[in-house]
């Protein structure tokens, strides 16, 4: 073991501050019983009551739930079907262009998807509202599905669902009853993923959503844009917790499934 | 180590015009790439057989078994399965179980979940399921294990399990890819009963791969010999010892001496061949027509290989030599012979006496003899 010298203290220290100093001050001014959002006048939850009872927040984010779970639950459906053929499908025409154009939006601007979804929306005919954010919000986080299973595919024992099909299985019946189970960590947290990036997407909202469908970072946005108030300050510490607590459970449970694996694998060949 | 024949009439449906084969292998190709794994291969296999591929590693084995069980499409050529060609039946729908060569157990399965897996998808009832899971957990010696998952018990029991899996829908036809490799001694000694059992029950036809010529000495009906995706021998286990029809058969099952010479024919399917300058022409038969002065293949086994101190009178051939080197075995010992032109030759006695009153010892000169139908001439 390596001795913790002041230098790493610091880098360490600086590098978290960087980080992580404007949440906590966030959530530290949620708590400010004053008005004013830059003088500290005591400890208070009121903020957090008046959250509460604002019809437009709860609104907002009421249609910002629900597409995000429908939004991450069709990401997973279409993200892990598309992992399976990439990976799966054996080598067909076009397979690396393909895998790779898979994965190009993750780095395309958003501004420019939001753009031709929005000019695609308008093409069809296809009235802005909770329809179009779940359709874009799904486009751009079933890439990240996609990522998450197909590097969980690439290790699986294809022999596994050979033997399922010598046993009699259909090959859907040997993806759901043999695959599926044995790749489920890796799909749930590709879920957890997407609901996440869902949950606090502000470019691409504000290109496709309508007036009757307002997200909550909209709603953050437009609010602070007439002054920082510290119902904004509750709600963000809200946020930050289940975006929080949405990661962080995606990261365990493929650690988890992870270091199964490779304990597995250990026992197998020792044994 | 012969196969115990229960039926009074011979089991060689082979030999039999009227037998009609369940397996067929027409002119089978299979490429991957421009590697030609299996070429144009042609094989029949009739019902109730237990057929053995043997061969070295790479050759196609398991290639022809993912072919039959239909994980791999042939490139050219047919395969019938009774009579029907089976290209356009899927896996599923084959009357055929695989064992795999990596045992290929659902580890999100308990052990008794994996052999029940196939009977679940077939059309047994349900109360039925659970005793034939138990007859096969029986069989394979892992009743204590039921409960546990794949990665929770040894190599072996692991390949105990695939086997029960693999043998639980009691297929027309099973494929096992070396299915007692991971196993001691005696276990795969008891399991190759068993299999012989179950398939002197059920009728089930057998292909199983093995590296242990032994099993497949002990187990087989027929033995196919391979070489780089080709047939090279298909015979019954005691033609493929006794009569090898090339010396890579004859190197590659069991132990064998092989002597260079040049053949010159004296009777009907006598040969005599000349080995070395002053040494006395070894004498031989061979069913097949050589030419006089051909090069052939003189193969003896040691154990048809007899050491004396003196020349033996009426031997048909005799050779003489100096030990080079004894190797103890237990039951029988094996001595290294030096000829006068350097080459070894392995004789096996069998150790009826003591190791103290042993006849010969390094250094001493002995003769080697054999009787001339001991030997085949071989001409590849
Ligand atoms: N999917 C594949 N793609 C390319 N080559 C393959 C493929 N499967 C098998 N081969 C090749 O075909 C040849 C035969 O393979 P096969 O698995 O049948 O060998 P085997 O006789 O079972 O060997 P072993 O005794 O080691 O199991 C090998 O040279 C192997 O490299
Ligand atoms: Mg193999």
């Amino acid at each position: 073991m390596r001795r913790f010298s002041w230098f790493n203290a610091t880098s360490l220290t600086l590098g978290f501050a960087f980080l992580y100093l404007p949440m906590l001050i966030l959530i530290i001014y949620s708590f400010n019983g004053g008005r004013n959002v830059a003088i500290w006048a005591g400890f208070s939850t009121k903020w957090y009551g008046e959250l509460f009872r604002d019809q437009a927040f709860l609104d907002a984010a009421w249609v910002t739930l629900r597409v995000g779970l429908m939004s991450s639950t069709l990401a997973t459906i279409l993200g892990t079907m598309a992992a399976y053929v990439i990976v799966r499908g054996g080598r067909f025409k076009g397979r690396t262009v393909m895998s790779g154009m898979l994965y190009a939006p993750i780095v395309m601007p958003e501004v420019i998807t939001g753009l031709s979804l929005l000019l695609l929306f308008i093409a069809i005919g296809l009235d802005r509202g909770l329809v179009t954010i779940v359709l874009a919000h799904t486009t751009f986080t079933m890439c990240f599905v996609s990522v998450v299973v197909s590097s969980r595919l690439v290790t699986f024992d294809q022999s596994l669902e050979e033997a399922a099909l010598d046993l009699g299985c259909t090959p859907w019946d040997a993806f759901k009853s043999v695959t599926l189970p044995i790749i489920a960590p890796a799909v749930i947290s590709g879920w957890l993923l997407a609901f996440t990036l869902s949950l606090d997407d502000l470019v691409l909202a504000s290109f496709v959503s309508g007036p009757s469908s307002t997200t909550l970072p909209i709603k953050i946005f437009s609010a602070v844009r007439l002054g920082v108030s510290p119902k904004i300050n509750a709600l963000s510490t809200l946020m930050i917790a289940i975006v929080a607590i949405g990661v962080i459970s995606a990261s365990l449970i493929n650690k988890r499934s992870v270091t199964k694996r490779l304990k597995d694998e250990q026992e197998a060949a020792a044994s | 180590m012969a196969k115990p024949s229960k039926t009074p009439v011979v089991f060689a449906p082979w030999e039999d015009e009227t037998q009609k084969p369940i397996i067929q292998f027409k002119n089978v190709t299979k490429r991957f790439g421009n590697f030609t794994a299996i070429d144009n291969l042609s094989l029949d296999i009739f019902e109730r057989e237990f057929f053995a591929l043997l061969g070295p590693s790479g050759c196609g084995k398991t290639t022809i078994m993912r072919m039959l069980a239909g994980f791999e499409a042939v490139t050219e050529g047919t395969i019938l399965l009774g009579g029907k060609d089976i290209s356009p039946v899927p896996p599923n729908k084959r009357p055929v179980n695989m064992m795999f060569q990596s045992y290929a157990l659902f580890p999100h399965l308990s052990v008794w979940d994996n052999i029940a897996f196939g009977l679940r998808r077939s059309s047994m009832p349900k109360d039925e399921i659970g005793a034939r899971v138990d007859e096969m957990l029986r069989l394979t010696r892992m009743e204590k294990f039921a409960k546990r998952k794949p990665h929770q018990i040894s190599g072996g029991q692991r390949q105990r399990v695939a086997l029960a899996r693999s043998l639980a829908k009691a297929p027309k036809l099973l494929l096992l890819d070396e299915p007692l490799g991971a196993l001691d001694k005696k276990l795969r000694h008891d399991t190759q009963f068993e299999l012989m059992d179950i398939q002197e029950k059920t009728g089930t036809t057998f292909v199983i791969v093995t590296h242990d010529q032994e099993e497949a000495m002990t187990v087989a009906s027929r033995v196919a010999v391979m070489d780089h995706g080709k047939l090279i021998q298909v015979a019954t286990p005691a033609a493929i010892y006794e009569t090898p029809n090339c010396v890579y058969v004859a190197d590659f099952i069991g132990d064998v001496n092989l002597i260079e010479g040049n053949s010159k024919k004296v009777g009907s399917d006598k040969y005599e061949v000349s080995w070395a300058e002053g040494q006395a022409a070894l004498h031989g038969s061979c069913p097949r027509e050589i030419a006089d002065g051909t090069r052939v293949t003189y193969a003896i086994r040691p154990e048809k290989v007899a050491i004396s101190a003196d020349k033996p009178k009426d031997a048909a051939n005799a050779i003489q030599g100096t030990v080079h080197d004894i190797a103890y075995l237990g039951n029988i010992s094996t001595y290294h012979v030096m000829l006068p032109n350097g080459q070894v030759i392995k004789a096996q006695e069998s150790n009826t006496r003591r190791l103290a009153n042993r006849h010969f010892t390094w250094e001493d000169p002995v003769w080697l003899s054999f009787t001339d139908t001991a030997g085949v001439i071989l001409t590849e």
